[in-house]
């Protein structure tokens, strides 16, 4: 029993060893949220360019990240962050935990994209919130997919929705605020009546909407979710056969998306400033804006960056998203939400 | 000078404790009211102004007590089959019972909602064989669905305890009793209970208490209509960042859970009776009669339903592709498509699951096993006092401790939060409760005559310990390090608020392959969650092992 133990315990500090291994060499610690990707090659660019190690922090959802950034701002997780995006905007910037800076990549940056200006928080990408659906079982039915928001009250689409719940899920949050933009804060809760009589389905998150109840999934029944733009090509990219064209598409007529902008911020107190711009010009560049794609599923801020052939063929971006001001958002959230589940849940 | 000597036994754990909860958690109290001036802290008010909140403590406690008793009647004839026969497969069947406890909410609820979902299987027959319109089960957001789920993750904590205890109760005095002429029911209710006592109220704790802390099940399974404390410091904490609500809901849930677990350590430990036990379990007979092999028969095919039949449907949608059935998930888990950097090979995700787990075992059952030391004492006042304190981690809200470690441990010698060490030190928070509750009932169980006995016979200490404490105790220590594996291979508590360099595990793998569309990644995500059920099954196996030689040190 005794050499079993041994054995066991070796072992743990051979993987404690590995998994803490450093390197001698400088670092720069990027916090994120856990839907960051990127490509290898481009952090084995990154690294040789700077002398330094790229280390990468995931911190959970983006509030809880954002929240942890904000709580260690006395003594800083990291030296830069992604993934704030301009529903969380509001409350990063009063919490003043970003340090201004103006890359000068910024000059690509279209001017609607930048929502700070004073930089200290610079536009990366962005995705848009809208509805989709499922083309094979409207083809099947032989009924027209929605159109807009509008559409989703009409008896003929009763019990086809699926939403997420505003209180619990980021992109639930994005389609009341959709809402909101569309129809004034006097007329969404009206909307939000009519879509309960009409039997909208409230999920809590992303992926127990789209692999629970949307028809595409294994004992799904409801032909229309809220998901992004950019589903309809992940749909053909992660799947065996490469179809011609996407099972799936989404709905990005006028007022009827809402676009989610994820900035990054060099983090006030840093003592590596200078590699911490270095990445977020990083982020800024053309490589990583042309990867963005095809590892975080949304679209880069600068429209020069070529977009994979998966997009292009198979998603547009919204026409006339839905635009709130990152105040207007912190302030409103929390009565918006209250209002919103005294509607459709009670 | 006994006493004293004792006392030094809670040390340990009450360090532990003191490092890596309490002090997290005041830290955090402190800076939500309003010394740093996080938040409002006149939203405060809102907690008595409406009755919103005293409905979902009403809510959470009648949930959590029903699921616990849901899990009771359920469990106890299976583990009344597991403690008096001996069958095939046995050890197998039993560690399958805990793998639910590793598996993501997330690919819980796709399981349950496949079988009995609205377009689940069980609907789709009903709804061919009778030619319905309609789906008969619409059990989806409700309350049954949850509870369900509960049992399904909690059935092998009573399981596991209670049938470990009652396999070593000695038959003398059922046989003495029924030889008087009582009935069975009889022996039952007077004797058997209360003398399993100890196990079940040890198992109902640690079901409660997990229950009432639920999160994701009651979320997702039970709909957006109803929300635990848990749900509420979450929305709170993260969504609104309203600390100051958070921290006190967070009060709240911890002086309720600790108000219960004192009543009930005192009930505990009035209720523990010390028999001479079978040190090595009674040797079970294997079922001869018809009777009892359709007794076996149907406890297996109970369990089978239960418990397998939702393991089953995600095998099954591990292996069922857009063309057939065949291994194209399990392979696609080995190729790196878009080059990620995040990409993680199953088998790196499933190294760094198991160090994590072992790491978190270790601890637990260090801490456990003086802990338990420490309360098994006879009529120790402290340890009455201690015993809920031991059980706090289990019943605190996981994001409330995960930003108290990010405010608390930021300096040296305690600059851990970007350590690897904290995952494994936050599942063995949540870990070590249930080493204790394990351990507690053989401990108290052993007769301190059986002790003596031996010490007059002129056996050493370490001799005395060996043959008559280690036997009795090896049993449920090896129950303890299974829950604390399981814990920390499913990833339960705080870690899901802890930021982490690149250590991925297996349950992260499968929430990046569920946060985005294609069939692919939802195969995938099946398929590394059935890896992650075989990893675990595999270290239970792992764990017996090293626990099957006794004595032999």
């Amino acid at each position: 029993m005794m050499k079993k133990i041994v054995m066991v315990l070796s072992l743990m500090v051979f993987w404690a060893a590995t998994v803490s291994a450093a390197g001698n060499k400088p670092f720069v610690t990027l916090m994120t949220h856990d839907s960051f990707a990127v490509s290898q090659d481009l952090i084995t660019k990154f690294e040789a360019r700077y002398g330094a190690t790229l280390k990468i922090l995931k911190s959970g959802s983006t509030g809880a990240a954002l929240n942890q950034a904000i709580l260690s701002r006395n003594n800083p997780l990291a030296d830069v962050f992604y993934g704030v995006d301009n529903s969380f905007m509001s409350r990063a910037l009063r919490a003043d935990i970003f340090d201004a800076y103006a890359s000068p990549l910024l000059a690509k940056i279209p001017d609607r994209l930048k929502l700070d200006p004073q930089n200290r928080l610079l536009p990366v990408s962005f995705g848009d919130v809208c509805l989709n659906y499922d083309k094979n079982w409207f083809a099947g039915k032989q009924l027209a997919p929605p159109r807009g928001l509008e559409d989703l009250i009409r008896s003929e689409y009763r019990g086809l929705t699926v939403v997420q719940n505003p209180a619990t899920s980021s992109p639930g949050l994005a389609f009341l605020l959709t809402t909101i933009g569309k129809f004034g804060e006097d007329g969404y809760l009206d909307y939000w009546k009519q879509l309960r009589a009409n039997d909208v389905y409230i999920s809590t998150g992303w992926s127990d909407a789209y692999y629970g109840q949307f028809t595409r999934a294994k004992g799904g029944t409801r032909p229309i979710v809220v998901s992004y733009a950019s589903s309809p090509p992940a749909e053909v990219y992660y799947s065996k056969d490469k179809p011609e064209v996407s099972p799936t598409a989404a709905v990005l007529a006028p007022l009827s998306a809402f676009r989610q902008i994820q900035f990054t911020g060099v983090i006030k107190g840093t003592r590596k400033p200078e590699l911490a711009r270095n990445l977020v010009d990083f982020m800024l560049s053309p490589e990583f804006q042309q990867d963005i794609p095809l590892q975080m599923w949304c679209f880069p801020a600068d429209p020069t960056a070529t977009l994979p052939d998966v997009f292009r063929k198979h998603t547009r971006q919204a026409k006339d998203p839905v635009v709130l001001s990152p105040e207007a958002i912190e302030n409103g959230r929390e009565d918006w939400i209250e209002a919103w589940t005294d509607v459709v849940l009670r | 000078m006994k006493t004293r000597l004792a006392c030094l036994l809670a040390l340990p754990p009450l360090l532990f404790l003191g490092v890596f909860y309490f002090y997290p958690l005041l830290s955090i109290f402190s800076m939500s009211f309003g010394i740093e001036g996080f938040g409002d802290t006149g939203g405060i008010s809102r907690l008595v102004h409406t009755d919103y909140y005293a409905r979902v403590l009403w809510f959470t406690t009648w949930q959590a007590g029903l699921s616990t008793l849901l899990t009771l009647v359920l469990a106890l004839p299976c583990a009344w089959v597991f403690a008096h026969f001996d069958f095939k497969g046995k050890a197998l069947i039993q560690s399958l019972t805990t793998v639910p406890f590793v598996l993501p909410t997330v690919v819980t609820a796709a399981a349950f909602r496949a079988l009995l979902g609205t377009g689940g299987l069980a609907n789709s027959a009903l709804m061919h064989l009778f030619d319905l319109t309609l789906p008969p089960i619409r059990i989806d957001q409700t309350v049954w669905f949850f509870l369900m789920a509960h049992v399904f993750y909690n059935y092998t904590v009573v399981l596991r305890i209670v049938g470990g205890f009652w396999a070593r109760l000695p038959e003398n005095l059922t046989e003495a009793a029924r030889m008087l002429g009582a009935s069975g029911i009889n022996v039952f209710f007077r004797i058997t209970l209360p003398l399993l006592m100890p196990a079940i109220m040890a198992a109902s704790l640690l079901v409660f208490v997990f229950c009432f802390t639920s999160f994701g099940v009651v979320l997702i399974l039970g709909g957006p209509r109803l929300a635990t404390v848990e749900v509420e410091i979450y929305r709170q904490a993260v969504h609104l960042f309203n600390l100051p609500m958070a921290a006190a809901l967070s009060v709240i849930q911890i002086l309720f859970t600790f108000g219960l677990m004192a009543l009930y350590t005192r009930f505990e430990r009035r209720a523990a009776v010390s028999v001479m036990p079978s040190p090595g379990g009674n040797a079970l007979p294997r079922p001869r009669t018809r009777i009892d092999r359709m007794v076996v028969g149907a406890g297996i095919l109970f369990l089978m339903l239960l418990l397998g039949t939702p393991l089953l449907a995600l095998i099954v949608s591990s292996l069922l592709t857009e063309t057939g059935v065949g291994l194209t998930y399990y392979l696609g888990l080995l190729e790196n498509k878009a080059q990620s950097i995040l990409y993680v090979s199953p088998l790196a995700a499933m190294v760094n699951s198991v160090g994590f787990a072992l790491a978190a075992t270790l601890m637990a059952l260090i801490l456990g096993w003086f802990s338990a030391a420490f309360l098994a004492r006879p009529r120790g006042r402290t340890a009455a006092f201690f015993d809920p304190v031991f059980m706090l981690p289990l019943s605190t809200s996981a994001v409330t401790l995960g930003f108290g470690f990010i405010v608390a441990l930021d300096e040296p010698p305690l600059n851990l939060r970007t350590s690897f060490l904290l995952p494994a030190i936050a599942h063995a928070l949540v870990a070590f409760p249930f080493v204790i509750r394990s351990l507690l009932p053989a401990w108290r169980s052993i007769p301190h005559t059986l002790r003596e006995a031996a010490a007059m016979l002129g056996a050493s200490p370490w001799r005395v310990w060996q043959t008559v404490d280690w036997p009795i105790l090896s049993r449920a220590l090896l129950a303890g390090a299974v829950f604390a594996f399981a814990i920390s291979m499913g990833e339960f508590g705080a870690t899901s608020f802890v930021a982490r360099p690149q250590t991925p595990t297996m349950p992260l793998a499968i929430f990046r392959f569920l946060g985005h569309p294609g069939a692919m990644n939802y195969g995938q995500a099946m398929a590394m969650s059935c890896l992650l059920m075989i990893t675990t099954a595999a270290g239970f196996v792992l764990l017996e092992k090293i626990r099957s030689v006794p004595g032999d040190f």
